[in-house]
């Protein structure tokens, strides 16, 4: 139905849920980031926007033994993505080099297919109409668009800084299908202040999420799936590694 | 009465005022839809009971439905023009008209469902070849316009209309090409109703709605045509006797409606086969290749009573009920046969659109319930009175049933 498109650069992150302590900068920065209204009620889940949720699991277990882990979660931007090939309208295509998978939101109808295909629901509905309080324009992103009532969006792992990182190497005389590791950033890996979340060219072996996500300790969600994400997570906790995928209970956990 | 001379020849009909007070009744319901239709519009989908979990929700069960009961259409044109099953010609009109009225009814609800309704257009306009949504949006659209081509010659069949030398010939002319339209007909809906099923099956990342198959086409994609061509002919027929308990008058002989009976019951047998088989490769061989168990993807809520009232209840019974010539010779067994059957396909589109969303495919997540809002209930409501609106008007008027008058005399 929709073959696996292979890029010379693949955009990727590392997410290392032993250093996430579930502050949320992540979530706060991306919507600041990305130009998102506040909502009129952010505390329903049921109806809030936000492109970068963070989980909170346990372990299950009760005082001492309890645990918990915080996992943060945008787009996986997966390689293989069950949202693209059902898009009536192609309003989501994953075909840029660097495989973020796009959403266009003059184009997409709220047809919400996407949505009932994405497992992580990494995707959005739009359910109100964005609307700012006074002021707070001084403070939008000018290089992010605006999405209306009734369309699906996500995280793109901040496209329009991909797009002026590429500028800028343009600018400078360099190859601007060779940045390096921190001419593009997304705003929550930025912003995450203990340093869990590293980004960059997971086929390039001299950047940092290349080696990271050979780890033994790194998984990828619901992996099984097929889904191929370019987004990995690392815990040293078993617990935490079974969580990412669901396991039969005599299956043992990948990694050490 | 005062719109004597447009009712068809020899049959005896209700009182105008008393056709008026009932279409009055469906009106109200039809206003009371195009209200909340209003609120949707003019306010967004908050005014739903959709969310961030349940993308889809009853819009969906209620447009997969009837598009399957209405299914009768396609099937009993194929039988009728193609493969030349006479008797059907009885009930071939009315099959029609429930196939015009479920289709246009769930292009109504089409039009609430798209979040953004004045793009709803750029699905021709920038298709996706790789989307079974694609599909069903041409599909669709073309069997329409088929079904309206068909019902066109009925209409002007209208004892008045028909004086007129024009449209007795165009209606005459549209007759002869009725085995070609059939036949169109026939080619789209088994696509449409096989994408369907498709857009769920395809969702290789949802573990309860995926499955393997063939090519491109998971199961899901024949297993719809399949329930489709069964519980359609069923629904027709149970359309045929609501209508008689109604009017009081006797509309098709038994002998034909025990036809369609058998024709429903032989395809869910059929049907119940390959599903059986495809749930036990599902739950043997799809759930555990993706982590998960039979157990997982059932709750309390959406629990495997679904299952048993789909497949046992819903499934078996009426196959054997429909099947066994002694069961299906009596009335009373036919029909409940007939409910069954329809009651077995809403549940297995309710299953594929809702429980697919409710159950979490991420380990730390937690199942959710999807309650309808007013909203969504009240245009379903509206579709509903105005099938059977058009149902009326079209008894009332047209000469739906050859065998109306003898049965009758
Ligand atoms: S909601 Fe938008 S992006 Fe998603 S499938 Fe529909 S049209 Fe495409
Ligand atoms: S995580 Fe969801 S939205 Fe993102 S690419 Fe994968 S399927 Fe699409």
């Amino acid at each position: 139905m929709y073959k696996l498109k292979e890029f010379k650069i693949k955009w990727g992150m590392v997410i290392d849920l032993d250093k996430c302590t579930g502050c949320g900068a992540c979530m706060i920065s991306c919507q600041a980031e990305n130009n998102m209204a506040p909502m009129p009620d952010a505390t329903d889940k049921m109806y809030s926007l936000t492109w970068m949720l963070v989980y909170r699991l346990t372990n299950g277990k009760s005082f001492p033994d309890h645990d918990v882990a915080y996992l943060p979660r945008p787009c996986v931007q997966c390689g293989n993505p069950n949202c693209v090939p059902v898009c009536p309208v192609i309003a989501t295509t994953k075909d840029e080099e660097g495989g973020i998978v796009s959403q266009i939101s003059p184009r997409c109808i709220g047809c919400r297919y996407c949505m009932a295909a994405c497992p992580y629901h990494s995707r959005y509905f739009n359910w109100h109409d964005p609307v700012w309080p006074q002021g707070m324009e001084k403070t939008l992103t000018p290089f992010t668009s605006t999405r209306p009532r009734g369309v699906v969006e996500k995280c793109h792992y901040c496209h329009h800084r991909f797009k002026a990182a590429k500028e800028k190497a343009r600018y400078d005389g360099r190859d601007p299908m060779k940045l390096g590791e921190d001419d593009y950033i997304p705003a929550c890996a930025e912003n995450c202040p203990t340093g869990a979340i590293t980004f960059g060219d997971l086929k390039n072996p001299e950047h940092k999420v290349a080696q990271l996500a050979k780890s033994p300790y790194a998984f990828r969600l619901l992996e099984r799936l097929g889904t191929d994400p370019q987004l990995y997570y690392m815990s040293k906790r078993e617990w935490v590694r079974r969580q990412g995928d669901n396991y039969l209970e005599h299956e043992p956990t990948k990694g050490v | 009465m005062f719109d004597k001379e447009w009712l068809p020849e020899g049959v005896e009909r209700c009182s105008f005022g008393k056709f008026v007070v009932w279409i009055g009744f469906l009106v109200v319901f039809v206003l009371m839809g195009v209200y909340a239709s209003y609120v949707v519009w003019s306010q967004g989908l908050i005014t739903t009971g959709l969310n961030n979990y349940f993308a889809f929700g009853l819009w969906i069960v209620f447009d997969l439905a009837v598009i399957a009961l209405g299914a009768g259409a396609f099937f009993s044109g194929f039988l009728t023009y193609i493969l030349r099953i006479d008797q059907l010609k009885n009930i071939i009109n009315l099959a029609v008209i429930v196939g015009f009225v479920c289709y246009s009814g769930a292009m109504i609800i089409l039009t609430l469902e798209v979040g953004q309704p004045l793009r709803a257009w750029f699905g021709y306009w920038h298709p996706n070849v790789h989307s079974m949504l694609t599909e069903v949006i041409f599909c669709i659209t073309c069997y329409l316009i088929v079904l309206i081509i068909e019902f066109i010659p009925l209409i002007l069949e209208n004892r008045k209309l028909n004086k007129v030398r024009f449209l007795h010939h165009l209606a005459h002319n549209f007759h002869v090409y009725m085995p070609l339209f059939a036949g169109i007909g026939t080619f789209l809906s088994f696509f449409h109703q096989g994408s369907l099923g498709g857009m769920y099956g395809v969702l290789f990342s949802q573990p309860f709605a995926y499955r393997e198959g063939f090519f491109i086409w998971p199961w899901t994609f024949f297993l719809f045509v399949a329930s489709a061509i069964a519980s359609g002919p069923a629904f027709t027929m149970l359309v045929a006797t609501s209508m008689e308990k109604i009017t009081g008058r006797k509309l098709v002989d038994f002998k034909t409606k025990a036809l369609l009976g058998k024709i429903a019951g032989s395809l869910l047998v059929f049907y119940l086969f390959f599903k059986i088989l495809d749930t036990w490769h599902w739950a043997m061989q799809t759930l555990p290749r993706m982590g998960l168990t039979f157990s997982q993807v059932y709750n309390e809520v959406y629990g495997t009573w679904l299952l048993w009232l789909e497949l046992g209840i819903c499934g078996v019974i009426p196959a054997v009920l429909l099947v066994v010539p002694k069961f299906r010779n009596q009335p009373g067994l036919l029909y409940l046969g007939a409910i069954l059957a329809c009651i077995g396909v809403v549940v297995n589109r309710f299953v594929f659109t809702v429980q697919t969303l409710a159950h979490p495919v991420m380990p730390f997540d937690t199942w959710q319930v999807y309650v309808p809002a007013w909203t969504e209930w009240m245009t379903c409501i509206e579709v509903t009175a105005y099938c059977i609106l058009i149902i009326s008007l079209s008894y009332r008027y047209l000469p739906v049933f050859p065998q109306e008058r003898r049965l009758n005399g």
